[in-house]
């Protein structure tokens, strides 16, 4: 049949056309690899994410943005990344990259970390660093975040930012890297009630009982944490702290039904860049520093030095912390920012001590 | 072989299909077969490419300008394209770059890799065609190859055994797991009359919170509890690697040729696997003919699960040394496409699942150049063209052969 062939011809020109103008072609040359010679010596850094893709708005998105600033800050530095479709792909995408002879070959997610130690080991004059699981050779840095200490400051805020006295926590999985912030946020209110002599309550999480707790069993069920935050705000929770990704979403918009009386902490990045429709809502966000972290690491291989070790994301190197307040600066006390200020420097001397069992060591 | 051909004589109580007369129009139409699978994998590459031209970026900026110098489009379309498939050559069957090394995972990597992603296709492909020729259609890969994973995985990590033992025992606990899950949807179908793609997908959910849930049992995860992990398997308990231990390829291979070949047997000379037939061809016949019907349902999806379970032993034995939430990665799905493509004919879906462990392998050296997601793109475009061979023969003016090709595509299995 000629029509077929005639819809496949028509379909095929419209997709390109569509896009077609009638300008003039730019005039730099497209073979232009050769380029101007640099000084400087290039490197290549490669990553190897971990499912979810590129675009995941959290763990992946996260950290490719860390390479992307460093290569914009220093062009010498060339990124690319690999996905992974599924845990099978882990190995022989880190083998890819391997092969491909990349300066540095950075795996995104601790599920990887048994793979990366494996083809570390392999191939010993590679080095790479891994993102949530700890080094486990002289070639392998890693990288990863106490967010519990961030978590604590949500929780102190949240304690002192409540009206009704009730403040809500939920996970996506009961997994260590999810509880943690729990236990941080459970951390915080406890010591704030501990200072100031308050009884402010949290649902959804108790840190001496890390099997119970409210879960949503997914990380990216809207629906499913609208639903959980309503029930919490039922029972008179009016700040809620999820830590569940995408479902996390559903307590932005369950505060948007109740026109600002409930509000939100978000949690990994800044809420109001990663979802900025709720903005409104977000008092402030528990950050993990991931695009800081392997932007530094970044650096530091494009100036020739392979660190290795672990690297743990605190208070003090920015590896957690508090975003900005954002629309919600004006409506925070003064008094509260100042203890919140007291209460980091605190947490970095050592003088408050964090008992999360999650804490990387 | 076609399946419409061989279930007609199946139904007219005639295992071995007659030779004679039959014998020119079945040769016929069996190489309109294998030309209308090629013509559809063309004709998918084809669009592909298009698709690859579209997403590349240096293509649409050039077609910016397309009426005053159409030729820059052409050839930045021309690069994305040939680079992209390169790329998934080299992946998939031979790289000259690695190959200049002189090594021998060099030479053999990239085929390696083919190898490694087929064998789980082929052992998922097996089972839902093999439920697929007994009437029933088994979306419940993915809960039977985690079942398989996890219990082939707990002798691996806990059992401790000599070294050709364990192996054995871990693969002798996957096919429990799988055939109870699987075993368990066919023995509803038999006594309830549950339907099996409703109690297949559900158990699927069943059996990954299931999963999740022991990922978070000390003993079963990994220690020190910070991430959704097992314990790995203990080397004892892996299956050998036949090329050295630089290349992935392992005896699960060889399970699933077996598997294959075992799969052939049945529906070709067993009475088991002519009463399964039987059952898939017309079960109302089948029972006048003395047939039990439930004990057909119940046996074929313990197969069915067998063969997942087998899928599962090589996933967590073969290639991951450990499970984390995602150890059916997608193979319970992929392998009902490999069925589809393989015309739930053992020897189709053995090649059914070389192409796709060949597209899956060098789908990730392609996403250099074009989004990973556009290789399932192209796979889906393959299955679709089979599902619908009217239209391959209309693209290229072929000549309907009989019923062939694709007509019991076309109208469903369970229909």
């Amino acid at each position: 049949m000629r029509h077929a062939k005639k819809i496949a011809a028509v379909v095929g020109a419209a997709a390109l056309l569509a896009a077609a103008g009638c300008g003039k072609p730019a005039t730099n040359g497209n073979n232009g690899n050769g380029g101007t010679p640099s000084a400087a010596k290039q490197v290549t850094a490669c990553m190897v994410l971990d499912t979810g893709g590129v675009d995941d708005h959290s763990f992946n998105q996260g950290s490719w943005a860390g390479l992307q600033a460093a290569a914009k800050d220093n062009p010498n530095i060339k990124p690319s990344y690999v996905s992974s479709n599924s845990q099978n792909d882990y190995t022989p995408n880190l083998t890819t990259e391997t092969n491909k002879g990349c300066d540095t070959v950075i795996a995104v997610g601790g599920l990887m970390g048994t793979a990366v130690a494996k083809i570390a080991k392999a191939n010993p004059n590679q080095h790479y660093a891994e993102i949530d699981a700890p080094s486990s050779g002289s070639n392998v840095y890693g990288l990863q975040y106490n967010t519990a200490q961030g978590a604590f400051l949500g929780g102190y805020l949240a304690a002192g930012m409540t009206k009704t006295g009730k403040v809500a926590t939920f996970g996506g999985l009961n997994i260590p890297p999810v509880t943690i912030y729990m236990d941080g946020f459970w951390e915080g209110v406890q010591y704030y009630n501990q200072k100031n002599h308050k009884n402010v309550k949290v649902l959804g999480w108790n840190e001496q009982n890390q099997k119970a707790g409210t879960f949503a069993n997914s990380f990216t069920d809207l629906n499913k944490g609208k639903q959980i935050s309503q029930a919490f705000i039922q029972q008179g929770a009016d700040i809620i702290f999820p830590v569940a990704g995408g479902t996390g979403l559903g307590a932005g918009a369950a505060a948007q039904a109740s026109n600002g009386h409930v509000n939100v902490i978000w949690v990994d990045t800044d809420g109001c860049t990663s979802a900025p429709q709720y903005c409104k809502y977000f008092i402030t966000s528990v950050t993990k520093g991931l695009t800081t972290s392997v932007k530094q690491y970044a650096d530091k291989v494009a100036a020739g030095t392979f660190p290795s070790g672990n690297y743990i994301g605190t208070l003090a190197n920015g590896g957690t912390g508090l975003a900005p307040f954002h629309q919600w600066d004006s409506k925070v006390p003064s008094a509260l920012k100042s203890q919140l200020d007291q209460i980091k420097s605190d947490i970095m001397s050592g003088k408050i001590k964090i008992t999360s069992p999650s804490q990387p060591k | 072989m076609t399946q419409a051909t061989s279930e007609a004589a199946a139904a007219a109580s005639e295992p071995v299909p007659p030779a004679g007369e039959h014998e020119p129009p079945r040769r016929a139409s069996a190489w309109n077969t294998i030309l209308v699978t090629l013509l559809a994998f063309v004709t998918a590459m084809a669009i592909g490419a298009v698709l690859i031209a579209i997403s590349d970026q240096a293509t649409r900026s050039a077609a910016s300008y397309f009426f005053s110098w159409p030729w820059d489009t052409f050839t930045n379309a021309g690069h994305a394209i040939a680079n992209a498939y390169t790329a998934l050559f080299e992946g998939a069957i031979f790289n000259p770059t690695t190959a200049a090394n002189g090594t021998l995972a060099g030479y053999l990597g990239p085929i390696s890799e083919t190898l490694t992603n087929a064998t789980p296709l082929i052992l998922g492909g097996l089972s839902v065609g093999l439920a697929f020729r007994a009437g029933l259609f088994n979306i419940g890969g993915q809960g039977q190859i985690i079942m398989g994973a996890v219990f082939a995985g707990y002798v691996g990590f806990h059992w401790h055994m000599p070294a050709g033992l364990h192996v054995l025992a871990g693969i002798a606990a996957g096919m429990l797991g799988g055939a109870l899950w699987g075993g368990l949807s066919g023995w509803l179908k038999a006594h309830t009359g549950a339907h099996e793609v409703i109690t297949t997908i559900m158990l699927n959910y069943i059996a990954y919170s299931l999963l999740a849930y022991l990922l978070s049992v000390k003993g079963f995860q990994a220690p020190p509890y910070g991430q959704a992990i097992s314990n790995p398997v203990e080397p004892n308990a892996m299956l050998f690697p036949l090329f050295g231990s630089s290349m992935r390829v392992n005896a699960g291979l060889f399970i699933a040729l077996i598997a294959a070949a075992a799969v052939w047997w049945l529906l070709k000379y067993s009475t088991l696997g002519f009463r399964l037939r039987a059952v898939g061809a017309n079960q109302f016949a089948a029972r006048t003919a003395g047939m039990s019907v439930e004990r057909s349902y119940t046996t074929v999806m313990v197969l069915a699960g067998l063969l997942c379970g087998l899928a599962g032993v090589t996933q967590i034995l073969g290639v991951n040394t450990q499970i984390t939430n995602d150890i059916d990665a997608g193979i319970g799905f992929d392998a009902i496409t490999v069925a589809l493509l393989g015309r739930a004919n053992p020897v189709g879906i053995v090649f059914a699942g070389l192409l796709f462990g060949a597209l899956h392998a060098g789908g990730s050296q392609m996403q250099t150049y074009t989004p990973i997601d556009l290789v399932q793109v192209i796979q889906s475009l393959i299955v679709l063209f089979i599902a619908a061979p009217a239209v391959i023969r209309a693209i290229f003016r072929m000549k309907a052969s009989g019923a062939g090709v694709g007509a019991e595509l076309a109208k469903g299995w369970n229909g």
